[in-house]
C-alpha cells in the first residue's frame, strides 16, 4: 500500500524537477518571503514598539533559541519520514534536572551541560531503537517517551524550582553585543543589538546542520530515506541505521533545546515545555518540511521559527490581551502554508490544481486525465 | 492404547491450529494485557467483584472501570475508523470535546455563567453540540481528503485552536449548569440504576458496530485503508470515505464532550479530555489494529481502551500519585508494545524453531 503511494509522490517530483523547479525550494522561497513582508507590515503599523530596531530583530532569536533546536531536531526527523514529539517532554525534564542539579550549589554548573546532552541522547537512542530496529509506530514510541519524560519532572518534583546558582544565571543574563549594529534612543545613548549565548550556541548548531544535512552521507541518504525508502534500500542505503541516527540527533537537540531554555527561564517548573512539541512541528511545516518525507531545509525551519516568534509578539500589540488569540493566529497561518503544500505537491500532475476541486467544478479538458485514468 | 493414541492424534493438529490461530489473532494480545491486569486486580483487592447498590446507583470496582472508561471508548470507536480509512491519526478529538460541550453550554446557559435554569431546550442544546463537533469532523476532513493532507498535521490545526476557540465560545469562563436534569447524560437519569455513561457508551458502541456490519461502510473504509488509489480505480470514492470518516470521529468527539461535561456538571474548556487524544491513539495500537491503516477491529478497540482505563484505576489503587501516573503508563506500553511488535515476534519464533528443531535431532 505504501509502495503505491510513494511511487506517485515519486512521478510528482519528477515532474516538477523535469520542469526545472524545486518543491523544497519554493516553499522556502514562500517561507522566506512571508516572513520578510509580515516584518515590514509590522514595523510600519506599530512604528512606536521599534520594529526597525536591530535589537528587537536579534531578540527574536534570543528569546527563540530553544524553540529552533527543537524544531530542527523535528525537521530532521520529519526528512526520514518519521516523528518525534517528545521534544517538549525532554525540554521539562532537563530544566527540571538542571534546577534540581544546581539546587543549593550541589554541583558545578558546567555539569549541567554533559548531563542535559546526555539526557537527551539517552531519549534518542532508547526511540530510535525501538522505532528503527524493532519497527513499532514512531508516534507510539515518542508519544510514550512524551508520558515519561513529563513523569519523570513530576517524580522529581512537583514544585516550581528556581535557579540561583552563580555561574548558570551567569550565562543566562550574559550578552555579547554586536558593535556597529545599534540606534540611537532620543537620549543619545545607543541601543545596541545583541545575542545571548543560548542564541550563538543556536546559530553554530544551525550553521553545522545545515552544513551536515548538505554535503556528508548522513544528509544525502536521510533525503533519499524520506522521498522513497525502497529504492534508497535498492541504492544499497543502511536505511535502519539512518534512522537510527535521525532520531538519536532529534534527541540531542532536544536535550540542547532544554538547556537553552533553562538559560532563558531560569527555573524548573513542572508546566515547563508543555505543548512545545507542538510549536516546533508547526514550526518546521511552516518552514516548508513535510511529514511525507524527504522534502525541508533547515533555513526553512529557522523562518518557520521566526514567524513563531514575530506573531507571538505582534499579537499582543493587536490589543488582544487574551491568551488565547495568538494560538488561533497560528493556527490559522499552519492552515494556510498547510494548503499551500498541498496546492505544491499536487502542481507536478497535469491539471494538478484542477484536481483538488470537485468534480462538478471541473473545465471539460479534465476529461483526458479521467481517460488516463481508466487506460 | 490404540484408542488413546488415536484420539492424542487427532487432538494434536486442532491443538495446533488452535493455538496457531490464538497467536495471530491480533485481539488475543490484548485480551491477555486485559487479564494480567484484572488477575492483579484480584490479588491486591478481594473486593474486586464486589457489587453494591449506593444511592440507587450500582458501584463497584468493575462498574467503576466501566464509567471512567466510557468517555475514552466513545473517543476510540472514532478514532479507530480514522486511523483504518486513512492511515493517520485525529489527534484534535480533546479540543473537538471542549467545542461541542462550549456550544451546549453556550445554549443552556445564555450569557449566565452559574444558572439553574436552560436558556433553551436541553434537546437542542445536546444536538448543536454535536452539530459543532461534525463541524470539527467536516473542517478535519475536507483538508484530510479534499487538500490531500496528512492527518496528523490537518488536525494539528485543530489541536491548537480547538481549546482557545472553546474558550471564545463560553467567553472565557468555566460555565456551571446547575440544573439537575443537566447531570443525567453524564450521572444518572433518575430511578435507572445504572450510569448513564457505561448506557450511553455501549449504545454507541452498538451504533457504530451496526454501521460497520451491516452497511458497506466497514468494507469500504478496510479497502480504502489499505489502498486508497486501486479502491478508487475498482469505483470506490475513498475521498468520501475517508471525509465520513473524519465527520463520524468529530460526531463521536463532540458526543464525548456532551457525556464528559455532564458528568463534570460543568463545561471547563481548559480541561475536559485533556490528553485523550493520546489514551485513544494508545487504546487503537493496544487492540492490535495497524496504525498504517487498513484492517481494523472495533472489539479489539474497546478492549484496547477498557485496558487502558484499567491500568489507571489498579495505579491509582496502588497509590500512585496522577502526576506520576505517566511514567508507569510509559513502562506498561513500551513492554506491550514491544512484545507485540512484529519484528519481535519473528525473533521469538525464530529461537523457539532453534530450540524445538534441536529437542527433535536429539530425540532422533
Amino acid at each position: 500500500m505504501k509502495d503505491s503511494k510513494r511511487s506517485t509522490i515519486s512521478g510528482t517530483e519528477l515532474l516538477i524537477k523535469r520542469n526545472g523547479l524545486s518543491k523544497t525550494g519554493v516553499l522556502l522561497l514562500i517561507t522566506i518571503s512571508l516572513f520578510v513582508l509580515l516584518y515590514v507590515i509590522s514595523s510600519i503599523l506599530f512604528a512606536d514598539s521599534n520594529f526597525a530596531k536591530y535589537s528587537v530583530f536579534f531578540n527574536l532569536f534570543n528569546n527563540k533559541a530553544y524553540l529552533l533546536m527543537l524544531a530542527l531536531g523535528l525537521t530532521v526527523v520529519m526528512i526520514s519520514g518519521s516523528i518525534d514529539i517528545s521534544v517538549g517532554g525532554v525540554t521539562g525534564l532537563v530544566s527540571m534536572v538542571i534546577a534540581a542539579m544546581l539546587m543549593e550549589g550541589r554541583v558545578n554548573a558546567i555539569w549541567t551541560i554533559p548531563v542535559s546532552l546526555g539526557i537527551g541522547l539517552a531519549f534518542g537512542i532508547v526511540q530510535g531503537f525501538l522505532v528503527s530496529y524493532l519497527e513499532i509506530q514512531p508516534f507510539i514510541v515518542t508519544l510514550t517517551g512524551m508520558f515519561f519524560a513529563r513523569g519523570m519532572i513530576s517524580v522529581i518534583n512537583t514544585k516550581s524550582v528556581p535557579i540561583t546558582d552563580k555561574l548558570f544565571m551567569s550565562w543566562s543574563s550574559a550578552k555579547l553585543h554586536i558593535p556597529f549594529l545599534y540606534n540611537e534612543r532620543k537620549n543619545g545613548t545607543h541601543d545596541v543589538a545583541y545575542l545571548t549565548p543560548a542564541a550563538i550556541v543556536a546559530i553554530i548548531v544551525l550553521i553545522l546542520l545545515i552544513i551536515a544535512l548538505k554535503k556528508t552521507k548522513f544528509g544525502r541518504s536521510l533525503y533519499a530515506i524520506g522521498g522513497n525508502t525502497q529504492s534508497a534500500l535498492l541504492m544499497g542505503i543502511n536505511v535502519k541505521r539512518t534512522k537510527f541516527m535521525a532520531h538519536v540527533l532529534c534527541g540531542l537537540l532536544a536535550g540542547i533545546g532544554g538547556l537553552l531554555y533553562t538559560l532563558f527561564a531560569p527555573s524548573g517548573n513542572p508546566g515547563n515545555g508543555y505543548g512545545y512539541e507542538i510549536d516546533a512541528i508547526s514550526s518546521s511545516v511552516i518552514g516548508g518540511a513535510m511529514l511525507t518525507g524527504g522534502v525541508g531545509l533547515p533555513i526553512g525551519t529557522l523562518f518557520g521559527v521566526l514567524i513563531n516568534a514575530l506573531i507571538e509578539r505582534v499579537v499582543p500589540l493587536l490589543g488582544i490581551v487574551e491568551a488565547s488569540w495568538p494560538r488561533i493566529i497560528t493556527s490559522a497561518f499552519l492552515f494556510a502554508f498547510i494548503v499551500l503544500q498541498s496546492v505544491f505537491a499536487s502542481a507536478g500532475i497535469k491539471g494538478g490544481f484542477k484536481l483538488l476541486l470537485p468534480e462538478w467544478t471541473r473545465f471539460r479538458s479534465n476529461n483526458k486525465y479521467r481517460r488516463d485514468l481508466k487506460s | 492404547m490404540s484408542n488413546f493414541s488415536n484420539g492424542n492424534k487427532a487432538i494434536k493438529p486442532a491443538l495446533k491450529i488452535i493455538a496457531k490461530s490464538l497467536l495471530s489473532s491480533r485481539l488475543t494480545f490484548s485480551l491477555a494485557v486485559l487479564l494480567v491486569v484484572v488477575v492483579q486486580n484480584i490479588i491486591t483487592t478481594p473486593t474486586f467483584f464486589n457489587i453494591s447498590i449506593t444511592n440507587g446507583l450500582i458501584s463497584g470496582y468493575i462498574p467503576d472501570i466501566l464509567d471512567e472508561a466510557s468517555l475514552l471508548v466513545i473517543v476510540t470507536l472514532g478514532m479507530t475508523l480514522v486511523i483504518a480509512a486513512t492511515g493517520g491519526v485525529d489527534i484534535s478529538v480533546g479540543p473537538v470535546m471542549a467545542i461541542a460541550a462550549g456550544f451546549c453550554g453556550l445554549l443552556l446557559n445564555g450569557a449566565e455563567y452559574r444558572t439553574e435554569v436552560f436558556h433553551s431546550p436541553y434537546i437542542l442544546a445536546l444536538f448543536v453540540g454535536l452539530l459543532g463537533g461534525a463541524l470539527c469532523g467536516v473542517f478535519n476532513g475536507f483538508l484530510v481528503s479534499g487538500l490531500k493532507i496528512q492527518p496528523m498535521i490537518a488536525t494539528l490545526i485543530l489541536f491548537t485552536a480547538g481549546r482557545s476557540i472553546s474558550k471564545q465560545i463560553t467567553h472565557g469562563q468555566t460555565i456551571y449548569v446547575m440544573n439537575p436534569v443537566f447531570k443525567w447524560l453524564g450521572v444518572q437519569i433518575p430511578g435507572v440504576p445504572i450510569r448513564t455513561t457505561i448506557i450511553v457508551s455501549t449504545i454507541i458502541l452498538i451504533l457504530v458496530v451496526l454501521l460497520t456490519k451491516l452497511t458497506s461502510l466497514g468494507l469500504y473504509v478496510q479497502s480504502v485503508g489499505i489502498n486508497g488509489s486501486s479502491s478508487r480505480l475498482v469505483g470506490l470514492n475513498s475521498r468520501a470515505i475517508k471525509f465520513m470518516a473524519f465527520v463520524i470521529c468529530g460526531i463521536l468527539a463532540g458526543a464525548a464532550g456532551l457525556v464528559g461535561s455532564s458528568s463534570l456538571g460543568s463545561v471547563n474548556s481548559g480541561e475536559l479530555g485533556w490528553g485523550i487524544e493520546m489514551d485513544a491513539i494508545l487504546a487503537v495500537a493496544l487492540g492490535g489494529n495497524m496504525l498504517g491503516g487498513g484492517k481494523f477491529s472495533i472489539a479489539g478497540s474497546v478492549i484496547g481502551a477498557y485496558t487502558i482505563q484499567a491500568i489507571t484505576t489498579t495505579l491509582y489503587a496502588m497509590n500512585v500519585r496522577a502526576d506520576q501516573l505517566s511514567v508507569f503508563k510509559a513502562f506498561i506500553i513500551i513492554v506491550i508494545i514491544v512484545a507485540s511488535s512484529d519484528v519481535f515476534k519473528g525473533k521469538i519464533k525464530r529461537l523457539s524453531l532453534k530450540v524445538f528443531s534441536k529437542n527433535v535431532s536429539v530425540g532422533g
